[in-house]
């Protein structure tokens, strides 16, 4: 970094917030019975009913489920959990929302008060969430050859209509562009760990964020800033952001552009910008919004939920700092182990299924380096095996049984596994993978002192590397399938009474 | 007769199954409850082609327990009216004076019972609209406490004060209609009660309580909804509540001063509720298209040009009411008027049984009478709506006529209290 910019690095300081959207995996829709799950190549508004598709008469119905996956979130967030959960209607007119208004949570959400500790290259901060409420995706739309502004027609899909969505709203507490991604990294992590998030589904985190920057002089010791000072500052809203790697880029872009503009001497204008991911720009978007007027209301349709004892009876799994911690403390585990192998809740459930069988080391090394190696160079995860986990866990079962080689197991039936889909027994059986059993040693064994008077007559002048040879050959004559500790002892045996006789 | 008085939009039979408790009568359904496979227009040039996929949950309960269905009665366009003239399908007329108007905005249904079109019929009551109609064509009406029957299906002018209710000539066949279409529906969840007691309705028989035993029976006369009413009606009102007395009830006058708000409360929230409502039918998917020339507001907006006049005020009424700014002083001003009233009707209720009053304090009006006038229309519910507001049941039953034309005693009950306004209201018509 030149001396010039940290000059004016020192001179302003960047503030964000963020307004998440998450989509909650629950089996069926937040007011109906349909599935949240898309099929395969399904048709555009297949996946609907009379509920989704807000046709006239029909009445939502809560999904109990989505309810409850909210107080887990308010949790984990360690956020309180308001004792009745009561809906309103946000009311605004647009073609992907079928009612014409959102069934959504105004001045009762769910979830306030909530705090998430995120560490930014070893500094650790908390982000305070403000507030965190449930309400009904909208449908999608798509605008037929082209943008908004250059389509011939545009088409609305409904299949996403009613999809549970959270959106969790912080204070303006992120001072980087890297504390969003910190941040949004560990809040994927914790609702992946409470089951009930799936990022690799389309859709599944959207993100808008409100970025300013004010004098540097204006922020406390504590990293606080007052509240004047916030609300003098020009803000600028960055909507279409889907990643949390999506939000650093687009929010570093924001904030260069700002300083950029500060320094030029020119005004930030308070408006809505889109990130165009393709181009890694913000863009103005073309009409300047006029200040919503949403008209909330009660949604008299759903009674008050009352979910005072919710959060006693519902439980939520240990959380991923807690549980890397322990994986330290109760494997012996680095750092670097315990990280790979809390990643997921799926892998560090696995972990421990092995790690309770096997020697915690030898579990290690199976799943964070064999697995996840074998799995991270096919761009595979463990979610992509969940199902073949057990087949996972009998390979290891014949390694350990001296079965089968370390060596055959991970180079061959492993990857056999992953590529053809076929389980351990089947490869091992197919290629002859077996330990070779005791007489086929002493057979092979047999045969190389036969076979090699030279490397024998070595071997008793005491030259090292004749024995070594002599081994090769056997695990050569027995396709790698014998224990060359076994063959190395053998070996020594059979050439010690050949000596002798 | 029919087509002079206009009491249906589509007619069409759908046969009953097998031989329920309502075997081998035939049931008007209004025109905002949702049948699957016939268009359901809810009197709206909005709604003209559009047929629902789907039956509304007392559809099923109709057509299952044997009843047959005639078709799909007139009503002011989404139930926003008192007389059934703002139909976008023509006015209907009443068959005690076809010169008159039968009410609103559930008209077709009680024009067709009244005429015997049809034995039963259903209609829906948002801030009266099925006790008026009941009332002006001489009629048996019962709007249920809020809960009590599932509104799966029923197009929503204003959802937190609508109940589906019977209209029959007379009062036990009116509760035998109750028995069949209330109960819980897991599609409405505001038809869930207790979970401890369960639904009222899976207990009582309501047909049973039309015995017309009213010995003991204390009755509240309202002072407020008396004196506003019309002296042919009051006289016609008081001649009916000492009929009961003379059968072994008491009558006594309560005060209710909060009823005297409920006209302005009520035409808030309606309205309100109204504007969200019918927010969805913006000519994408309902009524004609907006266009494609400009923006989407504006297609939205020269499509919901179809609405009638009537539809567009209480939608731009509504509208104005929640807008910020404007919320406070209207919306919830409205909604603490409305817990006032709620208050008052309970505290009445531990002095009394039901609470009484002139249905309509007015005759029928003469066909196009009122629609130049919507303040004096809407000044007319000022009996029926302080019901809807506080959630509970009542019941429109005729007490004789004045210069010929029909007149209907209301009585009101505590919440779930249906037995006791239907055993009330046996007395009246026996
Ligand atoms: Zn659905």
């Amino acid at each position: 970094m030149s001396t010039q910019a940290s000059a004016e690095r020192a001179d302003l300081a960047v503030v964000i917030g963020l307004e998440v959207h998450v989509q909650l995996e629950t089996d069926t829709k937040i007011f109906c019975g349909c599935s949240t799950t898309a099929k395969e190549d399904e048709a555009p508004n297949s996946r609907t009913c009379p509920v989704c598709l807000g046709l006239p008469g029909a009445l939502p119905a809560v999904n109990e489920a989505a309810v409850e996956a909210a107080v887990r979130v308010g949790k984990a967030l360690d956020a309180e959990i308001a004792p009745e959960t009561r809906f309103h209607r946000k009311n605004y007119f647009y073609p992907d929302l079928p009612k014409n208004f959102q069934i959504s949570q105004y001045d009762a959400p769910i979830c306030r008060d909530g705090s998430i500790e995120v560490s930014v290259e070893g500094e650790r901060r908390e982000v305070v969430i403000r507030r965190a409420h449930l309400e009904e995706d909208p449908g999608s739309i798509v605008h037929a050859g082209g943008s908004i502004d250059t389509a011939d027609y545009t088409l609305v899909d409904y299949n996403r209509a009613g999809t549970p969505l959270m959106e969790i709203v912080t204070e303006p507490d992120f001072r980087s562009p890297d504390e969003t991604r910190a941040f949004l990294a560990k809040l994927e992590e914790v609702l992946e760990y409470l089951s009930i998030f799936d990022g690799g589904r389309d859709g599944s985190l959207r993100i808008d964020a409100n970025v300013s920057l004010v004098p540097a002089t204006e922020v406390a010791d504590d990293g606080t800033i007052d509240k004047e000072t916030l609300a003098a500052a020009n803000r600028t809203e960055v909507k279409n952001i889907s990643s949390h790697k999506g939000a650093e880029k687009a929010l570093a872009y924001e904030v260069t552009r700002q300083r950029n503009a500060i320094k030029r001497g020119r005004a930030i204008d308070q408006e809505t910008r889109h990130w165009d991911e393709s181009r890694g720009i913000t863009v103005s978007m073309r009409a300047k919004e006029e200040e919503k007027d949403y008209r909330y209301f009660d949604e008299a349709d759903i009674p008050p939920l009352q979910v005072a004892d919710w959060r006693e009876r519902l439980s939520i799994p240990e959380l991923p700092d807690a549980r890397r911690e322990r994986f330290r403390e109760e494997y012996g585990l680095d750092n670097e182990a315990a990280a790979k192998l809390t990643s997921t809740k799926q892998v560090a459930d696995f972990y421990e299924d092995v790690a309770g069988e096997f020697d915690p080391g030898l579990a290690a090394t199976w799943v964070a380096d064999v697995l996840l190696g074998e799995l991270n160079y096919r761009d595979m995860g463990v979610a992509d095996v969940a199902d073949r986990l057990g087949e996972v866990v009998t390979l290891i079962r014949l390694v350990d049984k001296e079965e089968i080689t370390r060596k055959n197991a991970e180079e061959q039936v492993l990857r056999s596994m992953l590529d053809e889909g076929v389980d351990p027994e089947t490869v091992i059986e197919r290629e002859g993978l077996g330990t070779a059993d005791e007489d086929e040693v002493v057979v092979a064994v047999r045969e190389a002192i036969d076979a090699n008077p030279g490397a024998v007559a070595d071997y008793h002048d005491g030259e090292d590397g004749a024995l070594n040879y002599l081994v090769g050959q056997v695990m050569g004559a027995t396709g790698g399938t014998a224990d060359p500790g076994t063959v190395n002892e053998r070996l020594r045996a059979t050439l010690a009474e050949a000596n002798e006789g | 007769m029919a087509p002079k008085l206009n009491v249906y939009v589509t007619e069409e039979t759908v046969p009953g199954a097998g031989d329920g408790p309502l075997a081998g009568r035939s049931v008007g359904v209004k025109d905002n409850i949702s049948t699957k496979g016939i268009r359901t227009t809810c009197g709206s040039r909005m709604l003209a082609d559009y047929v629902p996929p789907y039956d509304a949950t007392v559809v099923k309960r109709l057509t299952e327990a044997g009843a047959t269905i005639t078709g799909k009665t007139n009503m002011d366009e989404f139930g926003m009216g008192t007389t059934t003239e703002t139909s976008a399908f023509g006015p209907t007329r009443n068959p005690v004076d076809p010169t008159r108007v039968p009410g609103g905005s559930s008209g077709g249904s009680a024009a067709a019972v009244a005429a015997g079109e049809t034995d039963l019929a259903l209609g829906s009551d948002t801030g009266g609209s099925v006790r008026c109609p009941a009332a002006f064509c001489g009629v048996v009406g019962i709007k249920p406490t809020y809960g009590l029957v599932s509104r799966y299906g029923l197009v929503a002018y204003a959802n937190s004060l609508e109940q589906i209710g019977p209209l029959a000539p007379t009062v036990s066949e009116a509760a035998e209609l109750l028995d069949v279409i209330a109960g819980p529906d897991e599609r409405d969840a505001t038809t869930r009660y207790d979970d401890r007691e369960g639904h009222p309705a899976e207990t009582a028989t309501y047909a049973d309580a039309a015995d017309g035993d009213v010995d003991g029976l204390s009755i509240g006369v309202c002072t407020e909804l008396v004196e506003g009413a019309d002296d042919r009606v009051a006289e016609r009102f008081e001649a009916a509540v000492d009929e009961l007395v003379a059968q072994g009830a008491e009558a006594k006058e309560v005060s209710l001063p909060s009823v005297e708000t409920a006209v302005q409360a009520y035409y808030v929230i309606a309205t309100s509720e109204a504007s969200s409502n019918l927010a969805r039918f913006d000519g994408v998917r309902y009524g004609q298209s907006g266009g494609y020339d400009d923006n989407w507001n504006q297609a939205f907006a020269d499509s919901r040009a179809s609405f009638g006049p009537e539809v567009k005020r209480r939608i731009l009424l509504g509208t104005f009411a929640l807008s910020a700014g404007y919320q406070d002083r209207y919306y919830r001003k409205a909604q603490d008027a409305r817990a006032w009233i709620r208050r008052d009707f309970d505290e009445t209720f531990d002095e009394v049984d039901v609470v009484a009053s002139p249905t309509m304090p007015v005759l029928p009006f003469e066909l196009g009478e009122s629609l130049s006038d919507p303040l004096t229309m809407y000044l007319a519910d000022a009996n029926t709506t302080p019901v809807n507001l506080a959630n509970l049941p009542a019941v429109s039953v005729p007490a004789g006529r004045a210069d010929g034309l029909p007149v209907g005693l209301q009585l009101v009950g505590p919440r779930f209290g249906e037995k006791t306004i239907i055993r009330a209201a046996s007395a009246v018509d026996a």
